[in-house]
């Protein structure tokens, strides 16, 4: 057996299981204990992340290489960085509960498990750990009637979507003989000889994936669900939980059935332009700024999923600097919000922020950091992503695509700048009550990450190449 | 990293990043809010006249006869995909560097009472916005000049959007998504070029051939930018929105250097690198530019507000500049690049004019004045001397700069000089009728009795505007000396790539 390669995994989720027996065990509330241990069980397994050999193993079902190295890495930092919003946000809330760090890990593991599958039948089991432990926390604020309903919504819809998924990889199996990427990739070699069985087994995988990730047209519930579930769940949700089921299908797209190729693309293109049509035109009549940032989260995967379009190396280096500069940013964003509370209540109205930049002067100039970031303004990390995944598409001569991309990012401008607006130009509301310490922290280096990304990306840029390299072997 | 510089010292970035040094100082102002504006006030001011100070180097050590780049610096941003940081001036942008850095300080001074709210974010916006200007001409590197190309909105919707009249917001919003809807697809240029050189040194970029296919694509993505920036008719409404609602030092910088990024743009980029696409738009261009100049001086003639009035001026006088640089000969070039350093001084001190009665009597309407040479014979004097450049009276600077785009635009073609200059008749017409009727006839309205001639520091002002003026108007080459080498270079590099582009074609027919 190949233990080692999946000691992050294990170490992670033994760690949750402590964590959780802790808890247990602790008569006085131990929510602060709880996830600062789940902040260290992240670190330690970013440190065993590292340091994991490249390998397959448990006969050819889990694989580790530079690529599921980059996307862990990336998805512990997103449940590290929203694990810290949630400390604060849920005391004040009164739903600070023991539970909520361990179901972040246990969803991480799940994660985790998604990078690394090398069988549709471990990604079947990564998705659905990921999922179990994500409705659970959309609903974790129970005595609230919209984080019930968002809880409930979330499941039922996110359990057709499995079906869906499970359907796709049967007929997959059906028509190729195989869960395994790798033999998969051997059976299906041809682009002119597919079965139709086939392909439609891929859409049905497709489609399952993008429902996680909210691409249209599988996004209704992500509006619904990141406005009722408790602000750092949403933070969570348009974080980790977007890069895992991304790097699945990048991995899925170009193993099993990278020969052909030819036969997705279309697919991949029209949702990609479903989803910056949609996520820059639906978003301007939001008023409310967890549903501006939904809306957001969907345009985001469009412009993602240009890279996955493209079909090339450089494609899925762009994806990869994207993900990474989504993730630093909506966090930033998700702390901003979450900073967002008068006399003990949180707000959410994007007229509540008027007047923000003479209240609390860094907090405006963060957020106006992270808007002009989402809308790819330079010299922000945001620019970046879009740089490098357009530059995919103009490589791979997608000049439709490229042009729809950088249109849609004028009008996802629009309501960015709306925002801005609404902080600069309109009168002063009351201040906000008072940020506690690991806000700032996370709006500060989140803030400060996004600004300075583009002066010094080469490591990043560095560890994408590789990360995409070892994808296509 | 320095190369052979003249300088000595990284004169480039120092002038470039300093006033993020004066930001960083304004942000840690402390006190009770009258102290902090004064604070800020001096801060800002002392920062950019030291800005300007060490720019005036670039000056001095400019070698006239070097057609290429100079005060060179470079250093590894990703060498592993031809980007980096580079920094440099040629003839084309080194007056537009010191042209940023000299009206920096003018807009300070000229906000100095007129703004009173939260002074020191506006001189750090300001002090920003100079950081943004002068990194965009001085940077040689394509995707450093972009990154600068879009900074300068930020602070600018800022300053539109805060300190700006009562339809701020519509104006401001208006002025960012323009010009970014015709940037982004530049950057689809710039990905494309990119792709082909595998640099975006704008030195290679010169040296790489592009298909006259691709050129043709790669001219249009340039033309969605840089004819937004000029701006360009049908697509210069922002920019009437945005000179009104700005507050006066906001106006100056747009009029002063923003609209000098458009045309500087195509000088950059679009006729030295398409060559081909260049020759084959010329028409389109001459079309757009005379459309521009008799249109929009007509509607010039009709507005009642004088900031709308000398906004829809810049667009006509912006015309003539599209005019003088698609006619790719020496005379209209230089006249272009002279008419851009013309009206940034013109136009600046106009919109400074207008600012000063517009502090005293907080309205810009053309009706409300009149009769004003009574009461302020230094105001009318000092505006008497900016419209005669407008209108490009021989003496001051406005008359060198059409008379070379005319000069050059006769070569190309006789209807469009004579279309051309019909929009300078046009010119006078309306400079002269909103100079009578707010200088010259009866002072009849009962607040404009009290109204106060310009005070010292409105004279401090003007003075280096005025002088500047008179000395562009008649000693013009100490200026064209600076762009002149690089001018006949680009000249020449054009002929050849033409020459070059008609023998491969009559060669491609002559062997089937």
């Amino acid at each position: 057996m190949s233990w080692g390669l999946a000691t992050p995994e294990i170490v992670l989720a033994i760690s949750a299981m402590a964590i959780l027996i802790g808890g247990v065990l602790q008569k006085r509330d131990s929510s602060l204990i709880c996830t600062m241990a789940a902040l260290g069980a992240c670190a330690i397994t970013a440190v065993l992340v590292i340091g994991t050999r490249s390998d397959v193993g448990f006969y050819g079902l889990f694989v580790s290489d530079a690529f599921s190295k980059f996307a862990k890495l990336l998805i512990l930092l997103g449940t590290a960085l929203c694990a810290i919003l949630s400390l604060d946000y849920n005391q004040r809330q009164g739903i600070g509960r023991f539970e909520f760090p361990v179901l972040m890990l246990l969803s991480t593991v799940g994660m985790m498990v998604m990078a690394s599958a090398n069988n549709l039948m471990t990604l079947y089991m990564g998705l659905e750990l990921q999922s179990l432990a994500i409705y659970v926390l959309a609903a974790f604020a129970r005595d609230d009637i919209r984080s019930s309903e968002a809880g409930l919504k979330y499941f039922v819809l996110s359990a057709l979507a499995s079906g869906l998924l499970l359907y796709g990889i049967s007929l997959t199996y059906g028509f190729s003989g195989s869960m395994d990427f790798i033999h998969i990739a051997q059976a299906v070699t041809n682009p002119a000889s597919v079965s139709t069985g086939l392909i439609v087994g891929i859409a049905f995988v497709i489609a399952g994936l993008a429902f996680k990730l909210s691409a249209v047209p599988f996004h209704m519930w992500t509006p619904d669900v990141y406005e009722g579930a408790p602000t750092p769940v949403t933070a969570f949700m348009s974080t980790a939980p977007k890069v895992a089921p991304f790097v699945v299908l990048l991995r899925v797209m170009f193993g099993p059935f990278g020969h052909i190729a030819i036969q997705w693309q279309p697919i991949i293109i029209v949702v990609a332009i479903a989803s910056m049509l949609l996520g820059s035109f639906a978003a301007i009549a939001q008023t409310n700024i967890k549903r501006l940032m939904a809306y957001s989260s969907i345009g985001h995967m469009g412009y993602a999923l240009i890279g996955l379009a493209a079909g090339t190396q450089t494609g899925v280096r762009g994806v990869l600097v994207y993900l990474l500069t989504y993730v630093v940013m909506s966090a930033g964003v998700f702390a901003c919000i979450v900073a967002m509370r008068r006399r003990g209540h949180a707000i959410e109205n994007i007229s509540d922020l008027g007047g923000l930049a003479k209240n609390d002067p860094t907090l405006a100039i963060l957020m106006t950091i992270f808007m002009l970031s989402m809308g790819g303004i330079p010299p922000f990390a945001g620019f970046a992503g879009k740089f490098f995944v357009f530059e995919a598409a103009v490589d791979a001569g997608m000049w439709t695509l490229a042009i729809i991309g950088v249109l849609t990012s004028v009008v996802g401008l629009f309501y960015y700048l709306r925002v801005i607006k609404v902080m600069f130009f309109d009168p002063s509301e009351a201040p906000f009550d008072a940020r506690s310490g690991s806000l700032s922290f996370v709006a500060m280096a989140t803030g400060v990450f996004t600004l300075v990304f583009f002066f010094f990306p080469a490591p990043f840029l560095g560890a994408a190449t590789t990360a995409a390299k070892a994808l296509f072997g | 990293m320095i190369e052979a510089n003249a300088a000595g010292f990284p004169v480039l970035s120092l002038v470039t990043f300093l006033p993020l040094l004066g930001v960083a100082i304004l942000m840690t102002l402390r006190g009770d809010d009258e102290t902090t504006a004064q604070n800020a006030r001096w801060t800002a001011l002392w920062t950019s006249l030291i800005v300007f100070l060490m720019s005036l180097v670039l000056w001095t050590r400019f070698d006239l006869h070097e057609a290429g780049y100079q005060f060179r610096e470079s250093a590894d941003w990703l060498p592993a995909y031809g980007i980096g940081y580079r920094m440099g001036v040629d003839g084309i942008s080194v007056l537009f560097v010191l042209l940023s850095t000299a009206l920096t300080p003018v807009c300070i001074l000229a906000s100095w009472d007129s703004v009173r709210a939260r002074v020191r974010e506006y001189m750090a916006a300001f002090l920003l916005l100079e950081t943004m200007m002068v990194g965009m001409f001085s940077a040689s590197d394509f995707l450093l000049f972009y990154f600068f190309f879009e900074g300068v909105l930020i602070p600018m919707y800022l300053i539109i959007g805060i300190w700006g009249g009562p339809r701020r917001v519509y104006a401001s919003l208006k002025f960012f998504l323009y010009t970014f809807a015709g940037s982004v697809l530049m950057l689809l240029s710039l990905l494309a070029m990119w792709h082909q050189a595998g640099s975006t040194d704008i030195t290679t970029l010169l040296h790489t051939p592009f298909s006259p296919r691709m050129q043709f694509w790669l001219f249009l993505g340039f033309l969605a930018a840089f004819a937004v920036k000029v701006p360009m008719w049908p697509v210069h409404t922002w920019l009437p929105d945005a000179h009104v609602e700005a507050p006066t030092a906001g106006s100056v910088i747009l009029a002063g250097v923003l609209l000098k990024m458009g045309a500087y743009g195509f000088l950059r980029f679009s006729v030295p690198m398409l060559p081909i696409a260049a020759q084959h738009f010329a028409p389109l261009m001459f079309a757009l530019g005379v459309i521009a100049v008799i249109y929009t001086s007509l509607v010039a003639l009709a507005q009642e507000d004088m900031k709308k009035l000398i906004a829809y001026s810049s667009v006509a006088h912006m015309g003539v500049v599209t005019i003088g640089i698609f006619t790719f000969n020496i005379q209209g070039i230089d006249g272009a690049l002279f008419q851009m350093i013309s009206h940034g001084v013109v136009s600046a001190a106009l919109f400074l004019c207008v600012g000063v009665i517009y502090d005293r009597m907080h309205t810009r309407e053309i009706a409300r004045y009149g009769g004003l040479a009574d009461r302020m014979p230094a105001y009318a004097f000092v505006f008497m001397l900016f419209t005669m450049a407008s209108i490009g009276l021989p003496g001051t600077s406005g008359f060198v700069g059409e008379f070379l785009v005319l000069v050059g635009a006769f070569q190309v073609n006789l209807w469009l000089a004579l279309l051309g200059s019909f929009g300078m008749v046009l010119g006078a017409a309306y400079m002269l009728y909103l100079y009578r009727r707010v200088i010259f006839g009866q002072l009849v309205r009962p607040d404009l009795k009290s109204i106060l001639d310009l005070s010292p520091r409105e004279m401090v002002i003007f003075a280096p505007l005025a002088i500047l003026t008179i000395w562009l108007g008649i000693y013009p080459s100490s200026f064209t000396s600076f762009f002149g080498a690089t001018v006949s270079a680009m000249v020449d590099q054009h002929a050849q790539a033409l020459n070059l582009a008609h023998a491969t074609t009559k060669l491609a027919g002559a062997v089937p």
